[in-house]
C-alpha cells in the first residue's frame, strides 16, 4: 500500500519525462535532471566517473592514496558510499534517499536476482533504477546507454566509440592468427599461484576475448584451485598473473621450474593502478590491458608502445595524464 | 561396552590392521595424480635418492614426487593424525563423543588469523603463522576466560565459554569478509575457510611436524592418566589425580596440533569428530591403544580424501567438502551394522 502510495505521488512529477529501456529491458524514467549519479557497485562507480565524474555521488569502497594518485583530485577522491547489490548490501535505503540521487546506475550481470532488486528498490525509494551489462563487449554499448539517460549523449559515444575502435582493432588483428598457433595460457591468482579462472569466467573475459586458449578453460565455471601437478601437465607457455608476491617468488620456486611459461621468463603481472588491467573490478579499466595482452600474445601484431595507449586512455576516462614516471610504474605492475 | 560386534579387532591387531592400511594409502597417494608417475618411476625415484645416483628419469617426474605430491602427500597424513588425535583427545577430556578439536576455538581462532592475513596481503608465511597463533590465541582466552569463572560445572563452564567465544570469533571472520575486496581477497578467504593442501610445498612440512609430534607425544604420556581422566571428575580425584594440571596439558597439546594442521590447510571438519569412533570401534577405549589408531586411521582417511580431492578433476576439490561427502555414508552404514554402543 505504502509502496504505491509513494509511487503515485512520484508520479506527477515525472510523468512527463521521456523513458529509455535499460539492459535487462525495463522501462527507465529518464530524470530531469542527472547532477547526481548513484553507484550500485564498483563496475557502475567506474561507469559514471569515467562518463559524467561531476555527477558522482561516490565510490563503493573509497580509493587509496596510490590509486587517488592516477585520478582527477577532487571526484577520484570522493568518500565511500556502499554497495547496494544483493545480499551483500552496504549500503541502508535511508542512507541512500539522504543522498538524493537522481538515478541509480548498476553495470553487472542482468539476471532475474538484479532485475528484482532494482526494481524493489525503485519501488521502495521512488528513485529511477537502470541496470547495464557489465559484460565486456556490451562496454560501448552500456556508455551509449548511461550517456542518453544522463543527458550525456556526445560525451557517451565518444567513449563508446573509443572502445569499440579498440576492441574490432584486436578482433581485427588476431583473425588472421590461427587456431593451432594462439599461445596457451594461464591465468594465477593467489600468493601461491594455484588459485585460476574456468572458461567463461568473468576473470579471464579479455584473456579469452584475444584469443588465448586458457589451459583450464575446459571446465567452465568461475574461480578455483588447480594443483600444481596439473599445472605441469598444461605446460602453458604463458602465464599472467594479478598477484605480485606470486610474480615475485615463481621465477625461484624449484617446483615451477618445469613450467614452459617460467622456463622462458613468460611470467607477466598484470598493472592494477588505479584499476586492474585484467581481472577486477570487471569494467572498462581492462580496456588498456587488451593491448597489454596484446603485446605478450602477439609481439608481432602489437607494434603500438604502451606508455603512448596509457597515457591516452588514463587521460580521456580517468580525467588525469599521468607523467612518465607513473607510466612506467603502471606497466611495471605496482606503482 | 559390554556387547562386541564381530568387525571389532581385539588389542593390537586393530593397530596392525591401521598401520597396513596407511602403507597402502601412502603408495596409491604416490601412484596417482594428474601428473602420470608410474611405480618404477617412484621406485627408481627414490632408490637415486638413497643411492645417490642419477635415476635417468625426467626432471619434471622428480620435481612432481619430491617437490610437489610428496610434501602434500606427508602433509595430508600429519594433518589428519593431528586432528584425530585431538578429537580422541578431548572426546575423552570432556567425556562427549560429540566433541571435535574446535570445541574450544582453535579453528575459528586460527580462521580468523589467516582471514587477517589475507585481508593486509602478507605472503604465505606470515598467512600460516598467523593462523596457528590465531588457534592458540583462542583456545587460551577460552581456557583463562573458563578458569576465571568459579562457579559451577569447570568442565560445562569450559565448553559454554568455548561456544561464545567461538561464536565471537565467527562473527570477526564474517566482519572481515564483509570488509574484504570482493575481487580478489575475498574468494581467497573463501577457498582458505573451505580447507586443502594444493598449495603445500617442502618447506611447509617442518612447521606441521614439529607442533604435531610434541603434542602427539605429550597425549602418549598422558595415557594412563587420560583413561582415568574418562571418569567423573570426583571419582578422578579420589584417584589421587590432579584433575585441573591435566586438563590444562591436554588442552595446551590438543591445540598445539590442532592449530598446526589449521594453519596448513585450512578449516577441515569431521576427521576429528568421527575418526576417534572409528578407532575405538577397532580397539576399544583404552587411550594407550586408541591414541595411535586413531593417528594412523586419521592420517590414512585424509591422504584418501586428499588423493581424490586432486585426481578426480583439473580442479581441486575442496577438503573441507569431501571429508564429509565421503565420510557421512560411510559412518551411518557402520552406526547401522555395528550394533554396538559408542559411548
Amino acid at each position: 500500500m505504502l509502496l504505491g502510495a509513494s509511487a503515485l505521488i512520484a508520479a506527477p512529477h515525472i510523468a512527463r519525462a521521456a523513458t529509455l529501456d535499460d539492459a535487462a529491458g525495463r522501462v527507465v524514467t529518464i530524470p530531469a535532471k542527472a547532477e547526481r549519479l548513484f553507484p550500485a557497485g564498483p563496475p557502475a562507480a567506474l561507469a559514471i566517473y569515467t562518463l559524467a565524474p561531476e555527477a558522482l555521488l561516490g565510490w563503493t569502497r573509497g580509493n587509496s592514496p596510490q590509486e587517488r594518485a592516477y585520478l582527477h583530485p577532487e571526484y577520484g577522491a570522493l568518500g565511500p558510499v556502499g554497495r547496494l547489490t544483493g545480499r551483500g548490501n552496504t549500503t541502508n535505503l535511508e542512507t541512500l534517499l539522504q543522498l538524493k540521487p537522481d538515478l541509480i546506475v548498476d553495470v553487472g550481470s542482468v539476471n532475474r536476482t538484479y532485475i528484482e532488486m532494482a526494481d524493489r528498490v525503485q519501488a521502495q525509494s521512488g528513485i529511477p533504477y537502470a541496470l547495464l551489462d557489465g559484460r565486456f563487449e556490451r562496454i560501448a554499448a552500456s556508455y551509449r546507454l548511461l550517456g542518453a539517460l544522463t543527458g550525456r549523449q556526445s560525451r557517451g559515444n565518444e567513449l563508446a566509440d573509443y572502445c569499440e575502435h579498440v576492441v574490432r582493432t584486436c578482433r581485427d588483428r588476431i583473425a588472421s592468427v590461427a587456431r593451432d598457433k594462439r599461445p596457451r595460457v594461464y591465468y594465477a591468482r593467489g600468493p601461491r599461484g594455484l588459485d585460476t579462472a574456468l572458461g567463461g569466467s568473468i576473470n579471464v573475459e579479455t584473456i579469452e576475448f584475444m584469443g588465448a586458449v586458457n589451459v583450464a578453460g575446459e571446465t567452465k565455471g568461475g574461480l578455483a584451485t588447480v594443483s600444481l601437478e596439473q599445472v605441469l601437465l598444461w605446460n602453458p607457455g604463458i602465464i599472467i598473473t594479478i598477484d605480485d608476491t606470486f610474480a615475485a617468488n615463481v621465477r625461484n620456486d624449484p617446483a615451477w621450474k618445469g613450467v614452459k611459461a617460467v622456463q622462458s621468463g613468460n611470467v607477466h603481472l598484470s598493472p592494477t593502478l588505479p584499476f586492474g588491467w585484467v581481472d577486477f573490478p570487471p569494467s572498462v579499466n581492462r580496456m588498456p590491458g587488451l593491448w597489454w595482452l596484446g603485446k605478450i600474445l602477439y609481439p608481432a601484431l602489437f607494434p603500438e608502445n604502451l606508455t603512448a595507449v596509457t597515457r591516452d586512455f588514463y587521460t580521456r576516462f580517468y580525467h588525469h595524464a599521468p607523467t612518465d614516471a607513473q607510466i612506467a610504474a603502471v606497466l611495471e605492475g605496482r606503482g | 561396552m559390554t556387547k562386541t560386534s564381530g568387525l571389532r579387532v581385539s588389542g593390537w591387531r586393530g593397530g596392525a590392521l591401521a598401520v597396513a592400511a596407511l602403507v597402502v594409502c601412502v603408495i596409491i597417494a604416490f601412484v596417482a595424480g594428474r601428473f602420470p608417475v608410474s611405480l618404477s618411476d617412484l621406485v627408481h625415484a627414490l632408490w637415486s635418492r638413497l643411492s645417490g645416483q642419477p635415476s635417468g628419469l625426467p626432471a619434471s617426474v622428480e620435481t612432481v614426487i619430491f617437490n610437489i605430491r610428496g610434501p602434500r602427500v606427508v602433509a595430508a597424513v600429519l594433518c589428519g593424525a593431528a586432528l584425530a588425535v585431538a578429537g580422541t583427545a578431548f572426546q575423552g577430556l570432556f567425556r562427549n563423543p560429540l566433541v571435535s578439536p574446535d570445541l574450544l576455538g582453535a579453528s575459528s581462532g586460527s580462521a580468523l588469523g589467516a582471514v587477517l592475513g589475507i585481508y593486509f596481503s602478507l605472503g604465505i608465511f606470515a598467512i600460516q603463522g598467523l593462523a596457528f597463533v590465531g588457534g592458540l590465541v583462542a583456545v587460551a582466552a577460552v581456557y583463562a576466560v573458563g578458569s576465571a569463572i568459579r562457579a559451577g560445572d569447570k568442565i560445562l563452564v569450559l565448553v559454554l565459554t568455548g561456544v561464545v567465544i567461538g561464536s565471537l570469533l565467527g562473527a570477526g571472520i564474517g566482519l572481515i569478509k564483509y570488509l574484504a575486496d570482493p575481487y580478489n581477497q575475498l574468494p581467497a578467504m573463501t577457498f582458505w575457510l573451505l580447507g586443502s593442501l594444493a598449495g603445500t610445498d617442502p618447506s611447509d612440512i617442518l612447521p606441521l611436524f614439529g607442533p604435531v609430534l610434541v603434542g602427539t607425544i605429550v597425549l602418549f604420556l598422558l595415557r594412563w592418566r587420560m583413561n582415568v581422566m574418562s571418569l567423573p571428575e570426583d571419582e578422578a580425584q579420589a584417584l589421587g589425580l590432579a584433575t585441573g594440571p591435566l586438563r590444562f596439558a591436554i588442552v595446551a597439546a590438543a591445540t598445539l596440533v590442532t592449530a598446526a594442521s589449521v594453519a596448513a590447510a585450512g578449516i577441515i571438519g569431521w576427521v576429528g569428530l568421527v575418526v576417534p569412533h572409528l578407532a575405538r570401534f577397532l580397539v576399544g577405549p583404552d587411550f594407550g591403544r586408541l591414541l595411535p589408531t586413531a593417528a594412523i586411521l586419521g592420517g590414512g582417511y585424509l591422504l584418501l580424501i586428499d588423493t581424490l580431492a586432486r585426481t578426480i578433476a583439473p580442479v581441486e576439490i575442496p577438503l573441507g567438502i569431501l571429508t564429509a561427502v565421503i565420510g557421512t555414508p560411510f559412518f551411518i552404514w557402520l552406526l547401522a551394522v555395528s550394533h554396538r554402543s559408542w559411548s
